[in-house]
């Protein structure tokens, strides 16, 4: 039995989606270091997606449209750039946060007192934030796919 | 990279250098199994060449603190108060984090040709390092929340590995793995919220030096989740049971990870008793550790006595050793209460034997997965002769039948000794029980030597033997011999060390705040 998903309108609508869903998840990436959320919830979020394109598409459209071999190495890359990022500091120890209030990059110095956030600050933080939403989003999609995969009465 | 950069930063490193392999082992998966394991096999080398610089570093100068993320390694308590990760080698845990080092770098040499006929290897090498990260991480941790992650990121890895063959037993064994992991640290982690809900502290040796000012009948609870929660860990008598299901079904190499995974669960416990819990100790959880170790020896021994499969049968040996163990430290535990002074000759025992036990159970897995190799049968019933085919796995298995049964030549004889001496003045009864199980440990392996390796010449196929898998065996049976004949050298030169840092409490709080 082949499962080509469901009528069309879910299909254009889940397209839709797609926008709102990665922008939001994005926001919350970025703005870990300054509100509730991060990496991982973001990227979680972010993978609520591929959760609707699996319902929407079923397993033979939605196989043509994600990859899981990508998703695979998507996730291995958001693991290093996360490991990289704590090798980088390791000419202090390894972990310190190397970029944070030097002036440059992502290391704006914040002045003391309230303020209403400042999202190039924080040094390797929003960095690191940024890995982790890539390995989440990867590997929870990744996971999906697989669950999906092997669910159901296809004799896969 | 100078040797003095990487001894400085050696605590960090040999954590990160095996989670970094193991994050880009898929990556380089997807370029051939050559490169991958090329790649494996470096890292590993190089974290075991770290983890020896560091273990030398700590018997030359003494323990090294590193807290991560701080602008100088060594310190950890920037405002007056212990708030980063600190990672802390001593002795004691430089010792265990080379040996861990070292059995996952054989084990990784072993399965280059065992697993090159398998599939799905990229993740299981992936699994491989990263346990190798969590055993590295348990070691070297000096703050309980960091422990319960390294705790977890290791049964998650084990299951996973466990599970590998995805037969039906061998995925109901990963099941029992997971479920009695996961009890356990839920216990591990309540045992941790009632400290920090005490002392608003995670870091060891602050709470340590907290306790030895005040302490009251919290810390006893804490305790008690903390000791059960490893004691499930490590398998001991009324636990046992996930273990010789999860030592059967998972492919040796991932056996004798999971035996030192186990041993250093009870280096968690030594740790956390001896460092921190000494005020609240008393003798009960002595006299608990000697009497639950007479009772793996025994169900240990009797359990292995009907088995009919080789791995299964170590698996229940394995219980036993555990108890052995226990035994020793158990001793010292309650001899710390008493004041009377053979502490540190039973922790001696213990400790040599942690190592010993290491080295004696990895080499029969190793052996019984050489048999499955060239036979591909593991049912004594259906082995028998082995021995005219295959002159070196009769040699190694005798090595390690010696040694597991604490016969004279060879390094069990040693350490079991020193448990029996000192366990003797506690209660002459269990010594009586650790030489019994001896003996029968002995009778036993004897027979499974005499059904599988003598009688008539095997008939069936016997496939030839790798090397690399041949020089695994070689190195641990050059271990067991030389830790046989030189005791005293062993003991000298890294055991009494180790007991010496595992009994200085003043000396490790001293060191990291």
């Amino acid at each position: 039995m082949s499962d080509e998903g469901m009528s069309v309108i879910v299909k254009t609508v889940s397209c839709v989606l797609v926008v709102p869903t990665v922008v939001f998840g994005l926001y919350v990436i970025m703005h870990g270091h300054l509100t509730p959320g991060g990496g991982f919830p973001g990227g979680a979020v972010m993978a609520t997606i591929v959760a609707l394109f699996l319902v929407a598409y079923g397993k033979d459209g939605s196989r043509k449209i994600l990859k899981k071999d990508c998703l695979s190495a998507a996730e291995s890359i958001g693991l290093l750039l996360f490991a990289a990022l704590a090798f980088a500091g390791i000419s202090v120890t390894f972990f310190s946060n190397f970029l944070a209030n030097t002036g440059n990059w992502f290391g704006t110095v914040i002045p003391f007192g309230p303020n209403p956030g400042y999202l190039v600050s924080g040094g390797v933080l929003p960095l690191m934030n940024i890995a982790v939403g890539i390995e989440v989003f990867a590997a929870l999609s990744a996971i999906m796919i697989l669950m999906f995969s092997y669910s159901g009465d296809d004799s896969k | 990279m100078s040797v003095e950069f990487l001894i400085e930063h050696s605590p960090a490193l040999a954590i990160a250098l095996p989670l970094v392999a193991a994050f880009a082992a898929p990556l380089f998966g997807k370029l051939g199994s050559f490169l991958r394991n090329l790649w494996v096999l470096l890292m590993l080398a190089f974290t075991e060449l770290v983890v020896l610089l560091m273990g030398q570093d700590v018997l030359a100068n003494g323990a090294r603190v590193y807290a991560l993320g701080a602008s100088v390694p060594s310190l950890t308590s920037p405002f007056g108060f212990p708030i980063r990760i600190v990672l802390v080698a001593d002795a004691m845990s430089a010792l265990f984090a080379v040996t861990a080092v070292s059995i996952a770098l054989l084990a990784f040499i072993y399965s280059w040709k065992y697993m090159s006929d398998k599939g799905g290897v990229d993740k299981f090498y992936t699994l491989l390092l990263l346990l190798t990260a969590a055993m590295a991480g348990l070691c070297l941790t000096g703050d309980f929340f960091t422990l319960f992650v390294f705790l977890e990121v290791s049964s998650i890895a084990s299951a996973g590995l466990v599970a590998y063959n995805r037969s039906g037993k061998s995925l109901e064994a990963a099941f029992k793995y997971t479920v009695v992991s996961a009890v356990g640290a839920l216990f591990l982690l309540f045992g941790v919220g009632i400290l920090y809900g005490k002392y608003h502290l995670l870091n060891m040796a602050a709470i340590a030096a907290e306790m030895a000012i005040s302490s009251s009948f919290l810390d006893v609870a804490a305790l008690s989740m903390l000791a059960s929660a490893l004691l499930l860990k490590s398998g001991a008598f009324p636990v046992h049971m996930w273990k010789p299901d999860a030592y059967q079904q998972a492919p040796v190499n991932v056996t004798i990870m999971l035996v030192t995974t186990a041993l250093l669960s009870l280096y968690v416990l030594f740790r956390i008793c001896f460092t921190i819990f000494v005020p609240v100790m008393g003798s009960t959880l002595g006299w608990l550790a000697v009497v639950l170790g007479a009772a793996s020896i025994f169900v240990g021994v009797t359990m292995a006595l009907p088995q009919k499969n080789l791995r299964r049968l170590i698996g229940y040996a394995a219980v036993a050793e555990v108890g052995y163990i226990l035994m020793g430290v158990g001793t010292s535990m309650v001899s710390i209460s008493r004041m009377d002074g053979f502490a540190v000759q039973a922790l001696s025992g213990g400790v040599f034997h942690m190592i010993n036990d290491v080295l004696d159970m990895s080499l029969i897995f190793l052996v019984a997965g050489g048999i499955l190799y060239v036979t591909k049968k593991q049912d004594i019933t259906e082995l028998s002769g082995l021995g005219h085919r295959s002159g070196f796995l009769t040699v190694m298995f005798a090595i390690a039948l010696l040694a597991i049964s604490g016969m004279p030549p060879m390094n069990g004889f040693a350490s079991k000794l020193l448990i029996y001496e000192s366990v003797y003045f506690l209660n002459p009864m269990l010594a009586i029980i650790g030489i019994a199980g001896s003996m029968m440990m002995l009778a036993l392996f004897v027979k499974i030597f005499a059904s599988v390796f003598l009688g008539a010449p095997y008939r069936g196929i016997v496939a030839p033997l790798p090397l690399s898998m041949a020089f695994v065996m070689c190195v641990l049976a050059f271990f067991i011999i030389v830790f046989g004949l030189f005791p005293n050298v062993a003991l000298d030169l890294i055991v009494t060390p180790a007991v010496q840092a595992l009994l200085g409490k003043a000396a490790y709080i001293g060191g990291v705040i």
